[in-house]
């Protein structure tokens, strides 16, 4: 009788049950592509603020001090410590390999460049502009397009195999020259494939892939330092903490949450000899940036549960006012106040989990689409939410019937069935 | 018998027409809000959270950028400002730089020289002002900033070959002497580590020369950025004004970003609110149904009817709009304090909205049941079918 009752009042009733499910399906839409949205959001805003550059470098250990103006060196270059390049894919193999976005490498070199018979000292910059690597299984491209994005070049980048080079903006404006001319730098004959405007020391060098730098130098495999770009945790008071003084579970804590400390560790153990620190310009404030979007975007999250709570609650409340007259029929046939209550809950449980399921998936298209058009990458929400979805579909449900049933099971039938309520 | 009651009924249908019923009207309107006040209440209640939300997005939405754009210019210089083909500015340059600023933003000047250390070692030794380095610079970690003159702040990668002891030591610069005690240590990753820092006083009076770099941080919008920029190269013409590409072209993306998901996340907020003001007040007309019939049986006219509702529609999203505006600046303001430790400044210009949304919505819910109700006769209703 129960069964029938509930499934009849659904059969009968489907204008009234399609609103209620209507507004329990948007409430859960919306609060699910809230959710999808609130937790990815932190790792979306952390790759557009890698847009900003490079926030590791890494360094030879017993390097000598830079001596460097204005973007221009002037320490003898074949004076210092290198890093080894062969040693760079294993920047791939270390515990949070899959935070780091991009390398490049950096190789300035002081070249003569000759023109018209009067050379003049420029530095001409080695490095990968999106060269092909491999460690172990894994195939990547690194470089500085990945990780200096706001490098510009009119013309065409040159290839990491190639001996042609990028002139600077500023340098390319002096020298009268544009793309597609040739270059005479220390007695080689190089093609310039594009002009590099940057905003930066690079507008007043020339960029060359590293192996060109590397021949120039006469010290194969060389590396003066590497950038590297990760995805980071903003850094806390446990993240400051020396590696060193830490044991145990601690430090595997300390070790295993991507703060740009221990990504520098990281890296500083993969690679022999050398030092890495974070770049604090780019990652402190990395870490304040991603806080306060974050802290944004999940307080309006809240807001959206709350009005999605609402909702759900105005149309049960709504759809239980409505059949007073109902409850009175069936009061005076002798239902209890716990056989009519029984029945609004099924009916409230049922239509919760239809709204909560159809909420669900819909909210995950609508966070993808919020990817897609936004971050053009993909937000998605894990299944494994969708137990915890429904379960609060069913409880803000409930929350928003009760009131309305506890009313309807209290009337008089007589006053309900003739509806001067 | 007939031509007597209709001849009356005119009469009663004509004195109404001229008659001002104004005030029945008005009793009308407030009897029926307080007679049930507990629907009334939910509906109002409904139509507040509405429109706070709405309210708290909106100027949040409008506020946003500013709030973070404050977050980006920690990042420090976003303009540079060189001397020509390295030559130094001239010694005003920083004054036309304050006043083109005006206060909105930093900037702090530097000279950079190559001089040596006791043992020969060279080492780039720079001048700048340490109070605006710290307005500037935030992200340099610099253990203790020197405030007398002949102290240095020493980069953490120079400090163990020029001073490991933390004593006192020379520098020179063609044949100039100057001796200088260690303050603290400057930490930032990047050239400042292999640095010596002096004050700019200490730097000119012992080699003589000026600054060559001013770097700047001016806050704002690109398009007052871009000004300012402008207004630099008219005041000091001898200088090169570079943008920071690199910083501002992060910004920029990371604020269009922000503010596109804010956008999503407040359009849906807003419809699930509207639509749980469409719910509660479509269910609260149609309740009153009997009130209809009875009005209409009583001879109201359908432009009477729908007046009635449309007015009851009207005040309670006016009245509801207004109170969620409040609370919704209630909100945005405590956001801004929790999230960016500064409050978001309430914008009247999102009144008019929230309050012509407001109208909108309430008005459509109490014309959707009624033009539903008015197809039906006012018999059947009454009669409970």
């Amino acid at each position: 009788m129960f069964v029938r009752l509930v499934y009849e009042s659904f059969r009968r009733q489907k204008r009234r049950k399609l609103l209620a499910g209507a507004a329990i399906t948007l409430g859960v839409t919306v609060a699910t592509a809230m959710i999808a949205v609130a937790t990815d959001i932190g790792d979306k805003i952390n790759r557009e603020l890698r847009t900003i550059g490079a926030n590791l470098v890494v360094t030879p250990q017993e390097d000598s001090l830079d001596l460097e103006i204005g973007g221009v060196n002037l320490k003898p270059p074949t004076d210092g410590a290198f890093l080894s390049e062969a040693e760079l894919p294993k920047i791939k193999g270390i515990f949070w390999h899959n935070n780091i976005t991009g390398f490049a490498p950096m190789l300035p070199v002081n070249v003569a460049l000759e023109k018209a018979g009067s050379a003049r000292e420029v530095t001409l910059l080695g490095t990968y502009f999106a060269k092909r690597l491999s460690f172990g299984k894994d195939e990547f491209t690194t470089g500085v397009r990945s990780t200096h994005p706001w490098w510009k070049v009119s013309g065409r980048w040159p290839d990491d195999s190639s001996r042609n080079v990028l002139l600077g903006e500023r340098l390319a404006s002096r020298l009268g020259e544009k793309s597609g001319d040739e270059l005479t730098l220390s007695g080689r004959r190089l093609r310039v494939s594009g002009i590099l405007s940057t905003g930066g020391a690079e507008d007043d060098e020339v960029v060359a892939p590293l192996a060109l730098a590397q021949e120039i130098l006469g010290r194969p495999g060389a590396v003066r330092r590497v950038y590297v770009s990760a995805l980071t945790k903003p850094e806390d008071a446990f993240a400051r903490r020396d590696p060193k003084s830490l044991s145990g579970a601690i430090y595997d804590r300390w070790y295993c949450t991507p703060y740009p400390q221990a990504i520098a560790f990281q890296l500083a153990e993969a690679i022999p000899h050398s030092n890495a620190g974070q770049i604090r310009q780019v990652s402190q404030n990395e870490g304040a940036v991603l806080t306060r979007i974050e802290g944004l975007i999940f307080l309006i999250t809240l807001a959206a549960l709350f009005a999605s709570a609402l909702a759900v609650s105005a149309a049960m409340a709504t759809t239980i006012f409505e059949r007073r007259a109902e409850v009175g029929l069936m009061k005076a046939l002798g239902a209890g106040k716990l056989a009519v209550a029984s029945i609004f809950f099924a009916e409230a449980a049922l239509l919760a989990l239809i709204g909560g399921l159809t909420g669900f998936f819909v909210g995950g298209l609508l966070a993808h689409q919020i990817g897609h058009s936004i971050f053009s990458s993909d937000i998605s929400i894990p299944l494994v939410l969708l137990p915890v979805i429904l379960a609060i579909a069913v409880i803000v449900t409930f929350a928003g019937s009760a009131a309305a049933i506890r009313r309807a099971v209290g009337l008089d039938p007589v006053f309900a069935l003739r509806g001067e309520l | 018998v007939s031509a007597p009651m209709s001849h009356s009924a005119r009469d009663v249908a004509a004195s109404r027409a001229y008659a001002p019923h104004t005030s029945m009207f008005l009793r009308m309107l407030v009897r029926a809000a307080v007679l049930r006040r507990g629907r009334a209440a939910s509906a109002l209640f409904a139509m507040v959270v509405a429109a706070a939300v709405a309210t708290a997005m909106l100027n949040l939405y409008v506020d946003v950028q500013a709030k973070l754009r404050r977050e980006f210019r920690n990042y420090g210089a976003n303009i540079i400002v060189v001397g020509k083909d390295g030559s130094s500015l001239s010694t005003d340059a920083l004054t036309h730089v304050d006043s083109v600023l005006a206060g909105r933003g930093a900037a702090a000047p530097f000279a950079l020289i190559v001089a040596r250390t006791g043992d020969g070692q060279p080492i780039v030794v720079a001048g700048t002002d340490f109070e605006r380095v710290r307005q500037l610079d935030r992200w340099w970690s610099v253990s203790n900033w020197p405030s007398a003159p002949q102290q240095a702040l020493i980069g953490v990668r120079a400090l163990p070959s020029v001073s490991p002891k933390n004593q006192a030591f020379d520098l020179s610069f063609q044949g100039k002497t100057l001796h200088v005690n260690p303050a603290g240590m400057v930490q930032t990753g990047a050239a400042e580590d292999s640095r010596i820092y002096i004050s700019l006083a200490d730097f000119v009076s012992w080699t003589g020369v000026q600054p060559s770099t001013i770097e700047v941080a001016a806050s704002g919008p690109p398009e007052e950025v871009a000004g300012i920029m402008n207004q630099l190269t008219q005041a000091i013409p001898a200088a090169d004004i570079r943008a920071v590409r690199q910083i501002m072209e992060g910004e920029a993306r990371v604020l269009g970003k922000t503010r596109a998901t804010l956008l999503a996340a407040a359009a849906l907020i807003i419809l699930t609110a509207a639509l749980c003001v469409l719910s509660t007040l479509m269910g609260w007309v149609f309740d009153r149904r009997r009130d209809f019939a009875i009005m209409k049986a009583l001879g109201a006219s359908g432009r009477l009817l729908n007046g009635f509702f449309a007015a009851e529609a009207a005040v309670l999203g006016a009245t509801g709009a207004l109170i969620g505006f409040l609370v919704g600046i209630g909100i945005a303001a405590w956001i801004g304090r929790v999230n960016f430790h500064a409050p978001v400044m309430p914008r009247l210009s999102v009144l008019p909205v929230v309050l012509a949304g407001s109208m909108a919505v309430t008005l459509l819910s109490a014309i959707l049941p009624i033009s539903l109700l008015r197809r039906v006769q006012p018999a059947v209703i009454l009669r409970g079918e």
